[in-house]
């Protein structure tokens, strides 16, 4: 079934209002499929119908549900495994030397999804360096979705979600089993703080981050959106500190101060020292 | 590349094999852990196995153990596919040389990145969007 054009306009909008998300003509015939849920869930046939019940309430949950029906969650442990990899290999170990006066690491994963990529990152922290124990690390984990941090915050997972990239050694180690729900344990959970943030909107953090995630949500924004969004995380980061993108994303058409690291299968960006910086 | 499917549930060696195909590798069926062990001494050496735990004759773990306690096969890759999910159960597989886990149900994706986890060669395409 197709959506009237004045009804894919107005979904269009919402979703560009509330989270910035630009869908084009040729991604709405996703439309359909992605509101059927909410669809049934509130009594209606027809997207048609939860369209026009919208439009005449004006009622912002309704609005809000929508956006967040029509936004892609998906994330998995580890995806694309190399950041971590990184992680773990080099920039721990360099941040663990240059901060060893504060003995304090930030981290932020914008978009974090259901909570998958931050306990991904505390995992690696506490598996593989026992010495950063009594350091102060905040990981502070960020969506524009109540529902989904609702989800990431009781770090409870179907065993079809941690079956999906944990490896089985870490798994057992840092998760507790009942029936098929796996739960992170408290030592990984402690890590992280989970918190509303939209990122096109102005957000500050009274913390510099030594590494940012912002992995698989920029590819949804206008290039405007992108390079404001790209610019307050330059200020957000510290000045030797790491931002990781998603494992297609690139800043290539973009205006901002990064330099692009590569090393062995990966790549992150890292400001561009100020003396290089033309002014 | 060859890879070993030891299962006793013809569909699932089916779902297997096709798996692996798309991935470039040839593969060899048995029907539990004896059958196994005689089509490791059939064949030339496997790039991995991919290991159910319960079946007749000999099971996944007593498979593992096998294989493990014998050097031949030091650098095959061992992956139990299995319904089984105790986490000390898992522990005694791990010890005994299993090298990942994949629950059942899985899709593909879940089990490519299973092997990808373990080091196993998969070619998989990778686009790259520009933001
Ligand atoms: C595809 S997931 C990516 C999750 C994770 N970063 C990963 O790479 O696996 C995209 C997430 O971005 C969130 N998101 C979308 N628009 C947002 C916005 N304007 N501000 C903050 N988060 C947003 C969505 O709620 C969703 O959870």
């Amino acid at each position: 079934m197709t959506l009237a054009v004045d009804d894919i306009n107005f979904l269009q909008k919402l979703l560009a209002d509330r989270t910035g998300h630009v869908l084009n003509d040729a991604q709405s015939y996703l439309l359909d499929s992605r509101l059927k849920s909410l669809v049934s869930a509130q009594g209606f046939e027809t997207v048609e119908q939860l369209v026009a019940k919208t439009r005449a309430s004006n009622s912002p949950l309704l609005q809000d549900q929508i956006a967040e029906a029509m936004t892609i969650n998906e994330t998995f442990f580890f995806r694309d495994m190399h950041p971590f990899e990184a992680l773990q290999e080099t920039i721990i170990p360099q941040l663990i030397e240059s901060r060893r006066q504060t003995q304090t690491i930030n981290i932020w994963a914008g978009a974090c999804s259901s909570g998958q990529e931050p306990y991904s990152i505390a995992i690696v922290l506490r598996e593989h360096f026992p010495e950063l124990m009594d350091w102060n690390i905040k990981i502070l984990a960020t969506d524009i979705s109540d529902e989904i941090l609702a989800r990431a915050k009781s770090g409870e997972y179907s065993q079809f979600e941690v079956n999906r990239g944990m490896p089985a050694k870490l798994l057992i180690r840092h998760f507790d089993r009942n029936g098929s729900t796996w739960t992170v344990k408290n030592e990984i959970r402690k890590l992280i703080e989970f918190r509303k943030v939209n990122l096109t909107k102005s957000w500050f953090f009274a913390d510099m981050f030594d590494i940012v995630f912002l992995r698989n949500v920029l590819i949804y924004f206008s290039v405007e959106n992108k390079q404001r969004i790209l610019e307050q995380v330059h200020r957000s980061l510290a000045s030797d500190g790491c931002l990781f993108l998603g494992g297609g994303e690139s800043i290539i058409r973009l205006d901002v101060p990064f330099d692009r690291e590569t090393n062995g299968q990966t790549s992150w960006y890292q400001p561009v020292p100020s003396r290089k910086m033309k002014k | 590349m060859n890879a070993l499917v030891v299962d006793d549930s013809r569909a699932m060696r089916k779902i297997l094999r096709s798996i692996l195909l798309d991935l470039g590798y040839q593969i060899i069926e048995a029907e539990h852990g004896l059958d196994a062990i005689e089509k490791l001494k059939e064949n030339d050496p496997f790039e991995i196995a991919l290991v159910d735990w319960n079946m007749p004759e000999m099971n996944g773990l007593e498979f593992v153990q096998h294989v493990r306690e014998n050097s031949d096969h030091d650098n095959m890759k061992l992956v139990m596919v299995t319904t089984e999910t105790e986490p000390d159960r898992m522990v005694k597989a791990l010890m005994a040389g299993v090298d990942e886990f994949v629950m059942k149900p899985f899709t593909p994706e879940i089990l490519i990145d299973k092997l990808r986890l373990i080091g196993v060669s998969v070619n998989a395409g990778n686009q790259c969007e520009e933001l």
